[in-house]
């Protein structure tokens, strides 16, 4: 157990300086990732009009903005760049290799890595993301109870979960589609819908609503983002019994992830035909 | 007892076979063709606990194959195999911690990072005991020459500095067994040297059994007393290396010093004239005909001196190779493996 912990540890610790490398580029990207909220407030606004008191599907203007940018926080814990398409590339070229004949779990390694690669993304965001909710301030209804912070604390730490495991199962169909970029492509189409990255999902039709909410994509923005938002009548959007609930069903989510990704390595790994060299 | 031991290994592959041609790439979307592609077949062979032995055959053979299935990172299609007592393709960590595979092609160090992170990070995955880690680091990085270079960032090594590297991390955890995949390859001949003399000399110390494939001779010269050959996934030889110039070589070098300047003109009757600096001359003779050829040559012509020497490693590989390769089914109609008693 002790050993497991270290091995962990030290994946982290030399992934996190691995990731401080390209420090430059590094904080260059993450700064631009701020430009669209920028964009994306100004476009609610031409659409909200100059009534503050026009209501869209039961959100002001106000809680648009407040919602647009607790979901942006989610798809910070949630989104995983490069990961799919790493895991497609490390089976096309053969580096996979190191993760079948070292003494390492795959996934487990990826993990970890997927952590450093956040962690000095949130060390570089931090400021910024501080710099934009400050501005935006007014946009927000004040602080919900403890048990409602926490909710949404292990929400965001779920989404982190349910965006690895989706993401990695992705990559690992390369074991048997070894370009998967278009399949990535409209995971990601969907994803940015489904998530409630586009628009809040309430905002969707039933019986639309209904079924999309069956999916583990709402997990990686709009929950995380309407657990901390009230409605325009000052009631929250999630009450505790809710909350307990769904958060119940995001472990299930991420149960059934973990033991689909495992069945996908198992049986990956035994068609897999080390091609690459 | 053997490390490794292989019984009727095979491993196949579908592979999609397409004509040329856009129609065929069209047509390809619909119907698609395949064919199944032996690249391990019926495999069978012991290496004992200490060995060095030299894996060869022409591209596509099979070396990397049956390289690959003994490392586990792939599945057989059939036969059986254990090394160090374990099934390769369970990949059991037990076995994984008691082997390395170092492929010359593939790089496993992280490669923005200096080689003593990865180093560090080997220690932990591999459970190594700090001083024996840092025991092996000193003695690894000594015997290699790169002491001074595990700081610098992988990336900004050469080619034969990263191999040195890779060979460091592939040994930290001090393996029983070694699977070489070219390890020397694209390097030049000062680092190729440098590499082979650490493995003699790691392999000499520590009695570790290794399985190494080379298409550089002179790392099997180097290195190994015996050699198996495959080819289209079959063993063609398995038995000890100076046997295979004996077994595949068909001819024989005669080497000759002319008493005068002049060479006589008529030496094309006697074999083939591979090289001509009056007074010397090389002459390729069939083996068979060696005694003859002498006694006519010294009969007929005043000689100062005559060595007769077997045709080198490299030619007679490449020879067999390409033999091999021009009728391809030849080796079907031979043994599997063939007892070194019943060379030629």
């Amino acid at each position: 157990m002790m050993n497991s912990v270290r091995v962990n540890w030290i994946i982290l610790r030399t992934c996190v300086e691995e990731r401080l490398v390209y420090r430059a580029d590094f904080a260059f990207a993450t700064l631009v990732r701020f430009l669209p909220i920028v964009t994306q407030i100004f476009l609610w606004r031409a659409i909200y009009g100059k009534d503050p008191n026009t209501q869209l599907n039961t959100y002001t203007y106000s809680n648009m903005v407040a919602y647009y940018l607790m979901a942006m926080l989610g798809r910070a814990f949630s989104s995983m760049p490069g990961l799919a398409s790493g895991i497609a590339r490390d089976v096309r070229d053969g580096s996979i290799k190191k993760y079948l004949t070292q003494p390492v779990d795959m996934l487990g390694y990826l993990f970890w890595h997927r952590v450093a690669h956040k962690l000095v993304y949130y060390f570089v965001a931090a400021v910024p993301f501080a710099f934009v909710f400050f501005m935006c301030r007014d946009y927000f209804d004040g602080w919900p109870d403890g048990w409602t912070v926490s909710a949404w604390i292990l929400s965001l730490l779920l989404a982190f979960l349910i965006g690895f495991l989706l993401e990695s199962l992705i990559g690992l169909i390369s074991f048997w589609f070894l370009e998967v970029s278009s399949l990535l492509f409209i995971y990601m189409m969907f994803n940015y819908f489904l998530s409630g990255h586009m628009i809040p999902l309430d905002w969707l039709p039933s019986p639309l609503s209904d079924w999309v909410r069956l999916l583990p994509f709402k997990y990686l923005a709009y929950f995380p983002a309407a657990i901390m938002l009230r409605r325009p009548d000052g009631t929250p959007r999630y009450s505790h019994e809710e909350l307990a609930s769904e958060l119940q069903m995001e472990m299930c989510w991420v149960v059934l992830l973990l033991i689909a990704n495992r069945i996908a390595f198992a049986r990956g790994v035994r068609r897999y035909g080390a091609f690459g060299g | 007892m053997s490390v490794i031991s292989v019984q009727d290994l095979s491993k196949s592959y579908r592979v999609f076979t397409k004509r040329a041609g856009l129609r065929a790439s069209i047509s390809g979307l619909f119907h698609r063709q395949y064919k199944t592609v032996h690249a391990v077949d019926k495999v069978s062979f012991e290496v004992a606990k200490g060995e060095m032995v030299a894996f060869l055959g022409p591209n596509g053979a099979g070396k990397t194959t049956t390289l690959k299935l003994l490392a586990g990172l792939i599945y057989p299609t059939g036969g059986a195999a254990r090394v160090l007592s374990h099934i390769p393709w369970k990949r059991e960590n037990v076995y994984r911690r008691r082997f390395s595979l170092v492929m010359g092609q593939k790089n496993q160090l992280w490669w923005d990072l200096p080689a003593q992170e990865s180093f560090l990070l080997h220690k932990e995955i591999y459970r190594i005991e700090p001083e024996t880690f840092r025991n092996r680091l000193d003695e690894l990085t000594t015997l290699l020459d790169v002491r001074d270079l595990v700081g610098q960032p992988v990336r900004e090594l050469s080619l034969g500095e990263r191999m040195r590297m890779e060979l460091i991390a592939a040994l930290l955890h001090g393996p029983d067994v070694l699977l070489l995949d070219e390890p020397t390859i694209g390097l030049d001949v000062v680092s190729q040297r440098r590499v082979q003399e650490f493995l003699r000399q790691y392999q000499t110390d520590r009695k570790i059994t290794v399985l190494l494939t080379s298409h550089y001779m002179k790392d099997v010269e180097a290195l190994c007393q015996r050699a198996i050959i495959i080819n289209e996934g079959r063993i063609i030889h398995d038995g000890s290396l100076a046997d295979v110039v004996d077994r595949f070589s068909t001819h024989k070098v005669i080497d000759l010093q002319f008493a005068g300047a002049e060479l006589p003109a008529n030496l094309d009757q006697y074999g083939t004239v591979v090289e001509r600096r009056p007074p010397r001359v090389k002459l390729e003779v069939p083996r068979n005909d060696i005694p003859r050829v002498l006694n006519e040559l010294l009969s007929n012509y005043s000689i100062e001196d005559v060595g007769v020497k077997d045709r080198p490693l490299e030619e007679v590989i490449a020879e067999l190779f390409s033999r091999h390769r021009s009728s391809p089914k030849q080796h079907d109609s031979q043994p599997a493996t063939v007892p070194e008693s019943s060379t030629e």
